[in-house]
This record gives structure tokens, sequence and C-alpha cells, in this order.
């Protein structure tokens, strides 16, 4: 277990920003932290690099107790804080040389370290810029970079993606998915796509609690509701379905409705039973796959 | 922590605002002690440079804080203290290698009017005619000075996350601790007058300046240094 985060809990003022929160990352899969802004991620992730401190609980590193000794366990750690802070008035390869320096690697593997990760994070043209030069993806690179120099176990990235352009944003994912190659890694996000694209591991956290934290499948799967989408040209009503599952308009008032329920194969048959008995006019019937999105509104409501 | 320490020298001499204000320094000191009627040396006719030693302070009061104003609380708004906080560097190296940084700054500027001992001297009549204990007891002390107020301006930057209050809480400061405590001890406060006198930095400075470097002076400047630069911890400690 590379990571270990027992019964965290923090107060600001009465206010309980994280609330006995638990989970734990291990290597080989990326681990999502998914919640809505303010659930309490980036404070999590703060606590676990050492930044701010916990009021209760505990954070175990590699096996280290991290609270208790933040400077043996900071060498263990990639840290790339939320909004990416750097200075903008260093020129790369002279950023990554001083946060090698902050590390304490020296000499020649300082070189080494810094020319890899040049290459390894597409930098390597601009490592003779200055970091307020290059574009938001970019940056995030160097912040990337920077996470990485020491060659960390555990990786933590808070809210990664943020402000990035579509390409970007793909260029980023396909990185981190490399970069995690049997190190730990956690990311945190308010984007469910992102974990649907890149993690293996959930945890969803909402005002403080962790909500649910298992694998990405059984959160799929956990679930079996579908939902069918059927839109007419007539008006249709309620009572017609009542028998196939829980059912509800859409957004076109009586030209469309959803019809939730246990059976997506079942159901399809019933309604298009009803369709021909009450000989409608068919316009659409969509199969909405439960995505992390709906499980999210549903846990989080 | 070596790291840390020559990211802030490059960081200051990336800027134009490095270059300012060590110039600024030297012109200001150079006028007062060569070119101004009232205080010029060569008006005196005395081979002597208190000029330079009773000006100095002044204008470390504002040069001083305004170098170290930007250290923490610009670390602190951009976010990159986060970086700082999160390496394997401890506050104490952190702040270490700031100060140091500063210190190195302070002594960078300092230095030149070296050159003024050497002009005087030459100056004298007959040559050699100076006051050299008296000078270098002043000059350890203008550091000294140097040293606490790059110590007290490392606080004012530790209270804010705003430059221009760093830099007004740093003048202030400075000027509570050199001139404040004196004109204190001259109104007449009684039975504390001494104690009054002994807090202030103009009282040890005076002190070293005849020429004779006791540990008590040299002893009561430390104790500020380390006093500020404890009191900077504390306040970063639990932000």
């Amino acid at each position: 277990m590379s990571l270990e985060v027992s019964h965290l809990t923090k107060l600001y003022g009465s206010q309980k920003a994280l609330d006995q929160v638990s989970f734990r990352a291990v290597p080989g899969r990326i681990l999502g932290f998914l919640g809505p802004n303010g659930a309490g991620k980036s404070t999590a992730m703060k606590i676990i690099t050492g930044f701010i401190q916990a009021d209760e609980g505990a954070v175990s590193v590699l096996g280290k107790d991290a609270l208790s000794n933040p400077k043996e366990v900071s060498p263990l750690i990639g840290y790339l804080p939320e909004n990416n802070p750097l200075y903008l008035d260093m020129y790369v390869r002279e950023f990554l040389d001083f946060s090698a320096g902050m590390y304490g690697l020296n000499g020649r593997k300082r070189e080494e370290r810094i020319k890899e990760l040049l290459l390894k994070t597409g930098l390597n043209p601009e490592q003779h810029k200055k970091i307020g030069q290059l574009s938001k993806g970019y940056r995030q690179r160097v912040g990337l970079a920077k996470a990485l120099i020491h060659d960390p176990q555990l990786i933590i990235l808070d809210e990664p993606t943020t402000g990035l352009d579509p390409n970007q944003l793909v260029e980023i994912r396909n990185l981190i998915s490399e970069i995690a190659r049997n190190k730990t890694l956690i990311l945190s996000t308010h984007i469910m796509q992102e974990v649907e694209a890149i993690c293996h591991d959930v945890v969803i956290i909402n005002k403080g609690k962790i909500l649910a934290a298992d694998s990405l499948e059984n959160l799929k799967s956990g679930t079996s509701e579908v939902q069918l989408e059927l839109e007419t040209e007539e008006g249709l009503e309620i009572e017609w379905f009542e028998k196939i599952g829980e059912v509800s308009f859409g957004n076109k008032a009586e030209k469309l409705l959803i019809i939730s329920c246990k059976d997506a194969t079942e159901a399809r048959k019933g309604v298009m039973k009803i369709v021909q008995e009450k000989s409608l006019n068919l316009i659409s019937l969509n199969q909405n796959k439960k995505n992390l999105e709906q499980i999210f509104r549903e846990i989080t409501r | 922590m070596k790291s840390l320490f020559l990211k802030e020298i490059n960081a200051f001499f990336g800027s134009l605002l490095g270059y300012l204000v060590l110039a600024l320094f030297l012109v200001a000191i150079g006028l007062i002690v060569w070119v101004f009627p009232e205080s010029s040396v060569l008006e005196y006719g005395y081979a002597d440079l208190e000029a330079l030693f009773t000006y100095t302070p002044y204008v470390f009061t504002f040069l001083v804080p305004a170098l170290a104003m930007r250290s923490i609380a610009d670390e602190r708004k951009t976010g990159t203290w986060e970086l700082l906080r999160t390496s394997p560097l401890s506050l104490f190296q952190i702040i270490g290698a700031k100060y140091l940084a500063l210190l190195f700054l302070v002594v960078l500027a300092v230095i030149p009017t070296l050159l003024y001992f050497f002009s005087i001297i030459q100056l004298g009549d007959p040559v050699g005619n100076l006051d050299q204990a008296g000078f270098f007891g002043s000059w350890i002390g203008l550091l000294m000075i140097g040293a606490v107020f790059a110590a007290v301006g490392l606080f004012a930057s530790s209270l804010t996350s705003q430059q221009v209050l760093a830099f007004v809480l740093g003048v202030f400061l400075c000027f509570v601790l050199y001139f404040g405590f004196s004109a204190l001890a001259d109104l007449q406060v009684g039975d504390f007058a001494y104690w009054v006198e002994e807090l202030s930095l103009s009282y040890h400075y005076i002190n070293l300046s005849r020429g004779v470097v006791d540990s008590r002076d040299v002893f009561f400047m430390m104790g500020m240094i380390w006093l500020f630069l404890g009191l900077s911890i504390l306040t970063l400690k639990n932000k």
C-alpha cells in the first residue's frame, strides 16, 4: 500500500472541510479524486503533502507517517498543486534545475534527470524560454516535470487539466497515463469524463465526506438502472408506460418520456409494444448508458 | 538550501529592480557624502566619514525593506510558497536561505563604500590621517544594522501577501527600532529611560562607531536578528 489515509478531519472554524476521510491508493492504478468544487479535494491533498495540518487522522506514505515527519516523506511525493504555481520569471531549464536542487539532486544525476524529463514532457524545444512566455498547456508540462524531477513513488496532481483546450487536454492525459506506470498516482478533478478516460479507481467526495470509493468498473456496474428516452410525434401519457418502470417527462414535455428501469431488454420490448398498440409515430428511442456523471449526481444529490 | 539561496540572488539580479535599488543606494550615499554642501566631507574639512555613518541608516530604513518586501509576500501571493513548503526543506531552512540571500545583497551594497575609506586616507593631511578604528567599528556597525533590518524586512514580508504592505510595515519597524526607542528615551520616561535606550539600535550602533567592538553590542544585534527570524517562522508556521 503506497498511500493510506485514515479518518482525516480538518476544521475551518466550525465548518468541516474534511470529515473522517479514509481511502487508499495502490501502485500502477490511477486514482481519481472526484468531487464538486469546494468538496475538500485540495484540502486533502494539501494535508497529504504536508502543506497544511490535519486536526485528526493519519496519513501513511509507503509505510511512513506523513503527518509527524513531513521532511522524510516529502522526497517520496511528487506534487502538482492546484493552479500550478510557477516562477514565471525563470527559464524552463533553470526552474527544473532549481527544483532538482531543492530535492537534493546533484552533479551528473541532476543533469540526466533534467534532460530525461525535458524529453518525456516534450519541453525540449521550449527549455530556453521563460515560463511566463509559455501557453497554459506547456506550463502544465513544466509543473508535471517539476513534480517528477526527484522520481517520486507517489504522484499527486491537483486538478492537472483545468483550463486546457481539447488538444492540450488529450496530450496531458496521455502524459499522465504514461507517468503513472508502476507508480501510485492520484489526481483530483471535478470533470467526470476525465475520470472515465484515465482512472482505474474512483473516490467520490462531497462536502468533506467520502461518498464512494471503488474501482471504476464496480461503480459503473454496481447500479444497474438504465434509462430509456422515447420521443414521438404524438403526445404521450405517463400511465401507458408505468408497468415498465419509473416514468417522467423529458424537456420536450409530452413528446419526450424518460423511463428508468432495471432490465433494458424487457423494457425496450414493452415500449415497442405500446408504440404499436397506440400506433404512435416514433422519432427515436435511445438507451442511455449509465455513466459516471449520473452516478455522481445520484450520490451527491 | 543552496539552490534556494542561488534562486533568490538570481531573482534579484534577473530583474531591473535589483540593480535599481543598489544603484539608488550608492548614488544617494555618494551625493550625501561628497556633494551636498550640508553633509559633504569636502565642505566639512575634517578627514572623517561621519556623514556616511550617520546617513546610511536612514537610507537603509527604506532600502532594506524594499529589498526584502517580495521575499515571502510574493511567494505567498503567486502560490509558489506551496512548492517551497512541500519540498524537503524545513521552514527554518527556507527562511535561512532567504535571509542569507538578503544579507548577501546588503553586504554587496555596503562594500563599495570601502572606496570612501581609501579616498579619505588619500585626502587626509598628512596622508593616512584617519581614525581607522572608528571607521571599521562604524563599518561593522553598519553591516549589523543592515543585517538586523534584513531580518525585520523578512518578518514584515512574512506577515502579508501584499508587497507594498510588507514594505510599509518593514520601514515602520526599522524606523521604530532605530530612531523610535532613542526618541522615546529622550522624552524623559523616568527610570525606564535607560532600558528603553538599551533597546534602541542606534544606541548600540553609536557604541560600535567609537571604535570598540563590544561583545554586548554585537550580541544585541545578533539577538535582534534571531528574534525577527524566529518571529517570521512562528508567523508562517500555521499558514
